[in-house]
């Protein structure tokens, strides 16, 4: 996957300076995703299959209408479906495309220790090279979506790749291609926003007075952004991190070596352990008790 | 659909009931999504279960399984009651006026004229009053005690909204908001569209459903409009053009209907088709019924078709009783049907009651599957673990299957919900030794000819005289039998106002279906398709999708039937004096000479409207009927009945022990009533449905929509899981009379108790896609659940609504 028609930003683990003969010239690309506009269909889930050669295995129900369960080596995007009682009372079936969020400061990126395995491009995609990745897991580690997965087959990681290859030679996303409902478009990101920015005054007007962009700054904004009835509890939709960024540990460890990166991860368990022992248990939001339930589902699967 | 799926956006207000649009129909769904975004349309869903369409909606309200009648009438009280109704159009454009025969009665749920023994209705008295100028008796005043307005308003002063909420459990309050979102569109600038699909079909009065929706929308001057109508949402790709092409047991093509036993000859079975006006200067275009019929006959025998023997009508079978699919699994399973062609249909699956179907087909002596998968009516013989429990040996069934080429490995048309003929091309060719479904039935055919040449028999005439024109008879092309149904000139036609005038050449394409004759001078396969294929050529292949119109209309995308009419009764959508009702969404008008505008006027297109015509040129009235005369078999207005299965045992309309619990006429033959289950036993509503991940009991067979919804599962309410002790992820069992299945149980908020006149109903869905064949996992077929019962009019199953018993497997 060379895609030489695009320059690269940046390249996990490399010191070289990035090209800019053609800095500037190609655009911010984003994906939008309406989550007001998604009926749960997953069509954008076979679209990724069939585009990407991709084919997990057949596998249950474990009592949701989630399936594939979770994002894998073979499934780089899946619907979450939460099921939410709002203050009137009424049942609101929030369903969320998951998937990378293509982050413009992209936390896999900066803690990835294999040069070349993880790219973004002058267009703001954020890809994975498998074939210069070594398998640590880092990635995972350094995302603050959850998202990349090591695959059994190969011990490499994957993930949604935007489409790189579509997008190079001027196609949508095939998620986007193929979305009955026009809930997911692709575009400039500046056009995206415009976009979304037009959705979310007509959402105000329907009654959703939160309507509003996620487009997260900890993380430099993203190039997969969702529009949502209740920007203001992005953990009602499955889990959506509320104020993402990447981890300090991981900026610490940019450039660093991989031993004082183990060190690293050690060192926020113990962190996370002192914290907890000091300050007790987070106090429970309603949105944090929807993600957890959502993870005991995933863990009792 | 009167209207069409691009139409949708034009609405004001969208209701999804008796489907399930975002769930089951998401490409066409994103319409209602357009009107959302662009017209600022709202959504109102009811349904059981809070569905994918439910989770769009802005306006959710719940209802028991089968109770549509309760929540429609309701409505409509509603709207009379507060007088939000849109005047002009029923006054003009509905039998509001019309009197009703003094012998029609109603008590206690029948209507006059049942008799008991038969569970049929004598239908006499379900007529309006005639003049003695044979037209009928009206009073446009709408005073007369028995003027159909009047006889609506109080059979549904009933169904106030106290007593929708007994019935349907749907709260009071969301109930009266949707009343006045609906009631909104009473006016002639606003309009709202109902999407239904099979949740109003499949019930025991699942036509009355569809009624109550339709009358709904004539009160409010819905029906005509851009943004209106009825719209039918169908389940497969090609099922509109199955009805339209009369693969029902008593049609033939373009909705003509096979004669019965008493019809005996050509001028019995024509009257009472081809209606004379009931009322002054009304078009009553069925007059025209046997220029279709003699040109049907004409295209399917040819030279043989004269007018001496009547255009073959003898060669029509005469039918004693209707054979719809319950009838015919009956019939086998009496040992009276001995051989089936199964085509394209995997009626094991599809149909009610799998016991006794395995059992009727048990007993036939052949059985031929025609269709691209080993479905599992194929295989019902085979023993597949828990999921087929047969003794192979004692069934002695021969099966031949013979491969079909699917849908994507042929040319042809299809013909969608919007009534769309959409040419398409064939993507691959068919695999091994698969054959496209004409080249099989032409060979089958031709052998049977053969034989019937060689060795005679009781009446061989209709085989050996079978027009056959094809270049290459074991081939017939999709070219040559579309050209077929859309029509040619078998001699000169000539202008009916200048009989020296050629209008049509012989040889010639029809332009449509004005140019059909009686007199055996055009041949037509299927009179409401003709113009399809004309000498511009193929229409039906059209890619063209400029919208001069600004409101979808797209007349040069494919060609819809009938006359590439985009919105049926469109002359309804203007005033008595031919203006549009709302000029922003004009479809047609009346420019002081001709009809014209952006689609095809659904009227004779230089009729003045002073004349009085109706809209409505279909019924002989020229209006729209709230009352349905004849038209029905279960009663002329809408009532609401029980299911079959019933929690309550009762009709809250009526009290315990009182009144008609069920549809009196609904299809049930005796040996079913043994088998339906009580609510004692069996307390929960069950209902049956699809998903979006699935296809029927096709897509179980491809890998990617096996990994997107792998395993056979049920839905359950959090109250109901929590009774009998189970959580999501668990195994259930779902039980009814009939049988049971063994399921994961998705626990869920979507579906809440009801509370149904004072007790709580848990209701239980079953989505339908498992079976024993396939590359998903194995499971039950779903209607080892449902009943054997079906709909007054339609004799369909009431898959919708049943009795089942949950329980921790």
């Amino acid at each position: 996957m060379a895609l030489q028609s695009l320059d690269i930003r940046r390249r996990s683990a490399t010191t070289t300076p990035a090209p800019m003969v053609r800095d500037g010239a190609t655009p911010d690309v984003a994906k939008l995703i309406d989550t007001t506009k998604c009926i749960g269909c997953k069509a954008c889930q076979a679209a990724c299959m069939e585009w990407n050669d991709l084919r997990d295995d057949i596998g249950k129900n474990t009592g949701v209408y989630d399936n594939p369960l979770d994002l894998s080596g073979q499934s780089w995007t899946v619907m979450r479906f939460a099921e939410y009682e709002n203050e009137k009372g009424d049942l609101e079936w929030l369903i969320r495309k998951d998937g990378c969020m293509h982050c413009e400061d992209p936390g896999c990126l900066k803690a990835c220790p294999a040069p070349g395995a993880i790219v973004q491009y002058a267009n703001g995609i954020v890809d994975f090279h498998e074939e210069n990745c070594i398998g640590c897991g880092y990635c995972i580690a350094g995302c603050p979506f959850n998202v990349p997965r090591i695959s059994k087959k190969d011990q490499k990681a994957y993930k949604c790749t935007l489409c790189s290859d579509r997008v190079a030679v001027g196609l949508e996303p095939a998620c986007v291609k193929t979305c009955p409902t026009g809930a997911i478009t692709f575009g400039t990101k500046e056009r995206m926003q415009s976009d979304a920015a037009e959705r979310v005054e007509q959402l105000k007007t329907r009654g959703f007075a939160n309507a509003g962009l996620y487009d997260p700054a900890g993380v430099g904004g993203t190039h997969v952004m969702y529009v949502l009835h209740h920007a203001d509890r992005p953990g009602l939709y499955s889990g959506l991190p509320a104020d993402p960024k990447v981890s300090p540990l991981v900026r610490v460890w940019k450039g660093a070596t991989k031993p004082l990166a183990l060190g690293a991860l050690v060192l926020a368990a113990v962190f996370g352990f002192v914290n907890y022992v000091r300050t007790g248990p987070k106090e429970v939001e309603p949105e944090d008790e929807l993600a957890a339930q959502r993870e005991k589902e995933q863990i009792h699967g | 659909m009167t209207n069409h799926w691009v139409d949708i956006k034009n609405a004001d207000l969208v209701l999804i009931m008796g489907g399930n649009a975002a769930e089951c129909h998401p490409c066409g769904y994103k319409w209602v999504e357009e009107a959302k975004a662009h017209r600022k349309a709202k959504l109102i869903v009811v349904d059981p279960r809070f569905t994918r369409s439910a989770a769009m909606a802005d306006l959710y309200v719940p209802i028991r399984a089968g109770t549509d009648i309760a929540f429609l009438g309701g409505v409509m009280n509603y709207l009379l009651a507060n007088d939000a109704i849109h005047h002009d159009y029923v006054a003009n454009y509905t039998d509001f006026s019309f009197i009703v025969r003094e012998d029609f009665a109603f008590n206690e749920g029948l209507y006059s004229g049942y008799d008991p023994a038969k569970h049929k209705y004598d239908k006499s008295s379900w007529d309006y009053e005639r003049g003695e100028d044979g037209f009928v008796k009206a009073d446009p005043t709408l005073q007369h005690p028995r003027c159909v307005y009047n006889l609506l308003k109080q059979h549904y002063s009933r169904y106030t909204p106290e007593l929708v909420e007994k019935i349907c459990g749907s709260p009071k309050d969301k109930f009266l908001e949707a009343c006045k979102l609906i009631a909104a569109t009473s006016s002639p600038t606003s309009a709202m569209t109902i999407m239904y699909a099979l949740g109003w079909t499949q019930h025991s009065i699942g036509s009355q459903i569809i009624r109550a929706g339709a009358m709904l929308q004539l009160l409010l001057g819905n029906i005509g409009v851009a943004g209106g109508g009825m719209n039918a949402l169908r389940g497969h790709s090609n099922i509109q053009g199955l009805t339209d092409l009369g693969l029902m047991s008593n049609l033939l093509t373009g909705y003509l209907t096979l004669p019965n036993q008493a019809e005996q000859d050509y001028a019995t079975y024509l009257t009472p088709r081809a209606q004379k006006p009931l009322r002054p200067n009304q078009m009553s275009y069925w007059q025209n019924y046997g220029r279709f019929y003699v040109s049907l006959m004409k295209a399917w025998w040819g030279n043989a078709a004269t007018a001496e023997n009547s255009w073959c009508y003898d060669y029509l079978p005469k039918l004693d009783k209707t054979y719809d699919m319950l009838q015919v699994y009956e019939l086998m399973g009496s040992g009276k049907m001995n051989g089936y062609i199964c085509q394209g249909f995997n009626p094991i699956a599809s149909s009610p009651h799998k016991a006794k179907m395995t059992a009727s087909f048990s007993k036939l002596k052949f059985l031929v599957v025609m269709d691209p998968l080993a479905t599992e009516t194929a295989e019902f013989w085979n023993h597949y673990d828990e999921y087929n429990e047969v003794d192979p040996s004692t069934i002695e069934t021969e099966v031949f299957r013979l491969p079909t080429s699917c849908f994507a490995e042929e040319d042809g048309a299809l013909v969608s919900s919007g009534r769309w003929l959409q040419w398409h091309w064939k993507g691959a060719e068919p695999p091994g030794e698969a054959k496209t479904d004409i080249e099989i039935m032409a060979a089958l055919y031709m052998r049977l000819r053969d034989l019937y040449k060689a060795e005679g028999g009781a009446f061989p005439d209709p085989i050996v005289n079978l027009a056959w024109p094809y270049a290459r008879p074991g081939h017939p092309t999709a070219e040559e039998l579309a050209k077929e149904y859309s029509g040619k000139a078998l001699a000169d036609v000539m202008d009916p106002k200048d009989p020296t005038k050629v209008i049509r050449k012989a040889g010639e394409q029809l332009a449509g279906f004005a140019e059909l004759r009686d007199d055996g001078s055009t041949s037509c396969g299927c009179w409401i398709y003709s113009g399809a294929w004309s000498e511009a050529g193929n229409l039906m292949a059209r890619r063209d999708n400029s919208d001069p119109s600004g409101i979808g209309q797209t007349r040069n995308w494919a060609w819809a039937w009938p006359a590439n009419r985009r919105v049926l009764y469109n002359r309804a959508s203007c005033d008595v004096n031919g203006k549009p009702f709302n000029p922003a969404l004009k479809l047609i008008s009346w420019n002081g000479k001709t009809w014209g505008g952006v689609d095809v006027p659904d009227f004779k297109a230089d009729e003045d409207p002073a004349g009085g015509m109706g809209p409505f040129i279909m019924t002989p009235e020229g209006v729209a009927r709230f009352f349905a005369r004849g038209g029905m078999s279960d009663g002329p207005f809408p009532e609401h009945y029980e299911p079959f299965e019933t929690p309550l045992g009762y009709n809250p309309l009526w009290g315990k022990g009182k009144g008609q619990v069920q549809n009196p006429a609904a299809r049930i033959f005796d040996d079913d009533r043994k088998a339906l289950g009580q609510a004692d036993a069996f307390p929960h509503v069950a209902t049956t449905y699809r998903l979006t991940e699935h296809f029927h009991f096709w897509t179980k067979h491809v890998r990617i929509a096996a990994i997107l919804q792998p395993q056979q599962f049920v839905e359950i309410g959090e109250a109901l899981a929590k009774e009998i002790g189970v959580k999501a992820g668990d195994n259930v069992k779902v039980s009814s009379k009939r049988g049971q299945i063994k399921a994961v149980a998705v626990v869920t908020k979507r579906i809440k108790p009801l509370t149904i006149d004072g007790r709580t109903v848990h209701t239980v869905g079953v989505p339908i896609h498992w079976g024993f064949k396939g590359v998903a996992r194995a499971g039950y077929l779903a209607n080892t659940l449902t009943p054997f019962v079906g709909d007054a009019n339609t004799q369909t199953p009431e898959f919708k609504a049943f009795l089942v018993k949950v329980e921790r497997a």
